[in-house]
């Protein structure tokens, strides 16, 4: 039963960083470039719904507001500080999104302060199926995480935009010439990422109340983790990434003895699996190009 | 009034000039030509033309509109079509989804089915693979698929580099014949190659063109017959 019980929190812990690892994912594929500053919108989006909760009291209307927001921050940062980097070194536009993450905490700071905000959300009862108990949130995440996560892929697989997708990611000169505007699929996949990185800091907050300019910093890394685990580019990797971290951590968080070294565990499975598999467990083997 | 023109077009890459301003004019109905060594420049004028590589200088207009700074995507719309070199299909697509890009910039929707009917036609394999993922299609198969894909869109032009690459005489041959029919039925052709021969046996004009400059001009079956061309491009 504790068994059961830990793997339904990992799956659910795991969908939180999917979320995360999907924005980290697509970016790459598609802009090509690691996006450093992802973890730091997540933040944006805790802060969102602090504020629109402690105006109205309803924490929906704070997720939704923090989507919205987080979409037009995404868009705008692509805009103003990635867009014109286009087509120079890898180097320059990590330097940049790092410059970015540090923009985003700082401000972030020097708005709410240091001292951490408690952001009370929604109190969901726990769920019992016989001798299985099952907190709310875990259910609630675990539940919309895995909904979003499906209908993300029906809509890269069979939707022609979501096709173009793929075909901006594979080949951006050809897909400019089947007329699709890759510029413009590169400013819709940062707003999905972004979106999608709003709704994982709604996720966390559900989980433990305490929201601070640093939240989005470790899961945005053990996010990219799992990004690069599943295959880095890889749409289901992201999501089968981001479920194996979870699930470790969950595992690896229930033994006194281990649980201190869960980061270390994770990053390690990290260099185990680049070992065997550099590309991820679902990465493509980068092709010659003809 | 040409339906392509191009206007001492020049190109470089860093300090390297590739296309030293080049001139040349397609017909409406016509097939032209472009024929030359490895490095001549055909695909640099190629994707120059298409807005894929800036232009340094000099003008391309089409059907009256200069394009020269027009973005790629924006030319499928207006009816220009390019199958580039190396094919460059989506491998990661099917068949069926790569023609559907193909057609990504027709707003016409209804017209897709019949489309698409029309290149399973021209090419019966696409239609027995429609399901298969591109990157398992034969060379010939990719070529077919790649030359489908630049017809769903109706071009008034298509732009074509090296089709023969990589392929069997035989192919080539079936290929050329493809060509020639899809120019017959009222889409101009723009054709790039290093199989001179084939390509002066289906043209009407070519232009060769050396190390960035155009060296000389005129009605292929005449080409076909110049002594310097025999030599340096027929192997004869
Ligand atoms: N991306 C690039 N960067 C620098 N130089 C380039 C680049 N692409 C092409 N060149 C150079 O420009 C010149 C023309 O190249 P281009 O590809 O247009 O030749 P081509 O006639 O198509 O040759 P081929 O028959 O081999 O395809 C060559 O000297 C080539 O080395
Ligand atoms: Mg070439």
């Amino acid at each position: 039963m504790e068994f059961l019980e830990t793997l339904i929190n990992g799956l659910s812990i795991g969908g939180t960083y999917a979320m995360i690892a999907l924005g980290y994912t697509m970016v790459y594929g598609i802009a090509k470039m690691l996006n450093f500053a992802h973890g730091d919108v997540i933040m944006v989006g805790g802060y969102t719904i602090y504020v629109i909760l402690a105006q109205t009291g309803y924490p929906f209307l704070g997720l939704a507001a923090a989507i919205l927001f987080c979409v037009l921050l995404g868009v705008a940062v692509e805009k103003v500080a990635y867009k014109p980097l286009r087509g120079a070194s890898p180097l320059a536009v990590l330097i940049t999104a790092i410059g970015v993450s540090y923009l985003l905490q700082s401000s972030a700071q020097m708005i709410f302060g240091s001292a951490p905000k408690m952001v009370t959300l929604v109190h969901i009862n726990s769920i019992n199926i016989g001798a299985l108990q099952i907190e709310g949130h875990v259910v609630v995440t675990l539940i919309s995480s895995f909904v979003i996560m499906l209908l993300l892929t029906l809509f890269v697989k069979y939707t022609k935009v979501g096709r173009a997708m793929i075909a901006v990611s594979e080949d951006k000169g050809a897909a400019q010439l089947m007329g699709i505007n890759s510029n413009a699929i590169i400013t819709l996949t940062f707003a999905i990422g972004s979106a999608l990185a709003a709704v994982a800091g709604f996720f966390m907050l559900l989980k433990s109340p305490s929201l601070t300019n640093t939240m989005g910093a470790m899961p945005g890394i053990k996010a990219f983790t799992a990004a690069v685990i599943g295959g880095i580019g890889s749409i289901p990797g992201a999501m089968v990434g981001g479920i194996l971290i979870g699930i470790i951590e969950a595992f690896s968080l229930k033994s006194a003895a281990i649980a201190p070294y869960t980061n270390a565990i994770e990053f390690l499975i990290l260099i185990v699996i680049l070992l065997v598999r550099p590309s991820g467990i679902l990465g493509k083997k980068r092709r010659e190009k003809v | 009034m040409a339906l392509l023109e191009v206007k001492d077009l020049e190109v470089y890459y860093g300090v390297i000039r590739a296309l030293k301003g080049i001139s040349f004019k397609v017909e409406k109905g016509e097939i032209v030509t472009l024929i030359g060594a490895n490095g001549a420049g055909k695909t640099t004028t190629m994707q120059s033309i298409i807005g894929l590589i800036p232009i340094r200088s000099g003008s391309v207009v089409y059907n009256g509109n200069d394009i020269t700074k027009t973005p790629c995507h924006k030319l499928a719309k207006l009816g220009m079509s390019q199958v580039p070199e190396g094919r460059r299909i989506f491998q990661e697509l099917t068949v069926y989804e790569n023609l559907m890009m193909g057609a990504y910039s027709v707003k016409n929707k209804s017209s897709f089915k019949d489309d698409i009917e029309d290149v399973y036609k021209r090419f019966p394999r696409l239609k027995e693979r429609k399901n298969q993922i591109a990157s398992t299609l034969s060379g010939g198969e990719q070529q077919m698929l790649a030359m489908g894909r630049a017809l769903m869109s109706h071009p008034d032009i298509l732009l074509l580099d090296e089709p023969s690459m990589g392929l069997s005489p035989l192919l080539v041959t079936e290929i050329f014949d493809i060509i020639k029919e899809i120019n017959k039925q009222g889409t101009t052709v723009l054709l790039v190659e290093q199989n001179a021969k084939k390509a002066l046996s289906i043209a009407d004009r070519a232009y060769v063109l050396e190390t960035g400059s155009i060296v000389l001009e005129g009605d292929a079956k005449e080409l076909m017959d110049n002594d310097d061309i025999k030599k340096a491009y027929l192997g004869e």
